[in-house]
């Protein structure tokens, strides 16, 4: 009965196994880190437009995984993974990566310098937000790609 | 050659003569009448600038890579790269040599408004008149009178680089023939005023459809697909369906596209991307009426 059960376990996580394979190719990791970062700036975006009370703790989290996750983001980007799983990923970041690897790390450095002063209001998270957010659009304006 | 060749030939020669005179007359560059710009009076400068940024001027007209105030200097010197060939974006700086600084308001009206030079000659269509066109003789006026504010650039673009028929300007004429227009391209309920707002922003001095709508092979918009998507006209990827038809932002409501403009976020925190990402820094100079509006009017499109 135990192994039986142990058996099936093991069936069921090799499936699982299986099913995971599309999301561990490098266009969708780094679609999912990108859309990690993204719902940690619409948390300080609740918060400037005021739809959610200012919460210190909050701000810290989400101004920590966008530190983090864009310090891995650019390391995603291999040759072989131009395209594929819908990726809107530019061919001129394989053309530019030096210039794509520091528009990504000025966000990094960006979001660390704000985590370190720590925006102490609702005006101060909206302040914060503009400038991630220029950082956001000045890496999407040459290396990323709409399909629709 | 044969006597009745000659004659033949002669004969042909006369009727392409007259076949060009009636093209000439029918194409030739066409200024309003010197009236629709008299009586404007002083420029209200806060609109000007208003319309310079609904206008988007300094997407194409600032130095490529300018930032921040840099942009003012409208210096020109992009190229612009298209099926026609490469088009390179002239200083309009209010330097009286290198700029239009000693154009008079109707020769800058009539460029806007009607695509014709201060030599009377027909501009390309790479700058948008097909979409300013709409735009009132008041609101280029005010324009007119910001853009004297603006700092002058001694820069001279290199002339446009484009290859045989579309070096000839006579043809634009043609052009204009088939695809100019002042008339509204959807027709929207134009008693609501936010919506009379929103269509003369987005069809006039934002000139929206010039990227968001598709075009024919001679460069004309496909009738029936406004603002319905295109594809990028600088190379890879496509330009977004912005009717309510759309997948990707049909869904979004009124106030997800104003904040949108204003703010750069889409509502699942995308950023903007590709060209719009200097649209958008325009649009968030404008009120937030302004922007309120263009979104009326997108949501009011028929859906595509």
């Amino acid at each position: 009965m135990k192994i039986r059960a142990f058996m099936l376990a093991a069936a069921l996580a090799g499936l699982g196994v299986t099913a995971v394979t599309a999301a561990d190719e490098p266009q969708a990791v780094r679609q999912q880190l990108m859309k990690k970062v993204g719902k940690a700036a619409g948390a300080l975006s609740g918060i400037a437009k005021g739809e959610k009370p200012y919460d210190a703790e909050i701000v810290k989290a989400s101004l920590t995984t966008i530190s983090e996750t864009v310090k891995i983001f650019p390391t995603h980007f291999p040759a072989g993974s131009e395209t594929g799983l819908e990726t809107e990923a530019s061919p001129k970041i394989w053309e530019n990566m030096d210039d794509f690897k520091a528009k990504a790390a000025k966000l990094g450095t960006d979001a660390s310098t704000l985590l370190a002063q720590l925006p102490a209001d609702k005006a101060g998270v909206g302040a914060a937000l503009g400038i991630l957010g220029k950082d956001c659009s000045s890496c999407h304006e040459t290396y990323r790609l709409k399909k629709d | 050659m044969g006597r009745r060749t000659t004659k033949l030939l002669s004969g042909l020669v006369v009727l392409a003569l007259a076949g060009a005179g009636g093209s000439w007359w029918l194409t030739k560059p066409a200024p309003w009448d010197d009236g629709h710009w008299e009586g404007l009076g002083e420029p209200d400068l806060a609109n000007g600038e208003q319309v310079f940024w609904a206008g988007g001027c300094v997407s194409c007209h600032a130095a490529p890579g300018a930032q921040d105030d840099a942009r003012l200097v409208l210096s020109g010197g992009r190229a612009l790269k298209s099926a026609f060939g490469t088009f390179h974006v002239p200083n309009i700086s209010p330097d009286e040599s290198a700029g239009i600084g000693d154009w008079t308001l109707a020769e800058f009206g009539n460029a806007m408004t009607r695509g014709v030079g201060q030599n009377g000659e027909h501009l390309y269509p790479s700058f948008p008149y097909g979409s300013y066109a709409r735009m009132t003789a008041k609101d280029i006026n005010d324009l007119w009178g910001y853009l004297q504010t603006l700092p002058k650039s001694t820069n001279v673009a290199p002339p446009h680089d484009l290859p045989f028929p579309y070096n000839i300007r006579l043809a634009l004429g043609g052009w204009k023939l088939l695809f100019f227009s002042d008339e509204p391209r959807v027709e929207v309920n134009t008693a609501d005023a936010k919506l009379a707002r929103g269509q003369y922003l987005v069809e006039g001095p934002g000139h929206c459809g010039e990227c968001h709508t598709p075009r024919n092979a001679l460069g004309g918009f496909e009738t029936g697909r406004w603002l319905a998507g295109a594809p990028n006209p600088e190379g890879e990827g496509r330009i977004p369906n912005i009717t309510p038809g759309s997948k990707s932002v049909g869904s979004w409501s009124a106030s997800d596209i104003a904040s949108y403009l204003e703010t750069g976020f889409t509502p699942d925190f995308d950023s903007v991307g590709g060209s719009m990402v200097d649209v958008q820094k325009n649009l968030a100079r404008l009120s937030p009426p302004d922007r309120e509006a263009i979104a009326a009017y997108l949501k009011a499109l028929p859906p595509l």
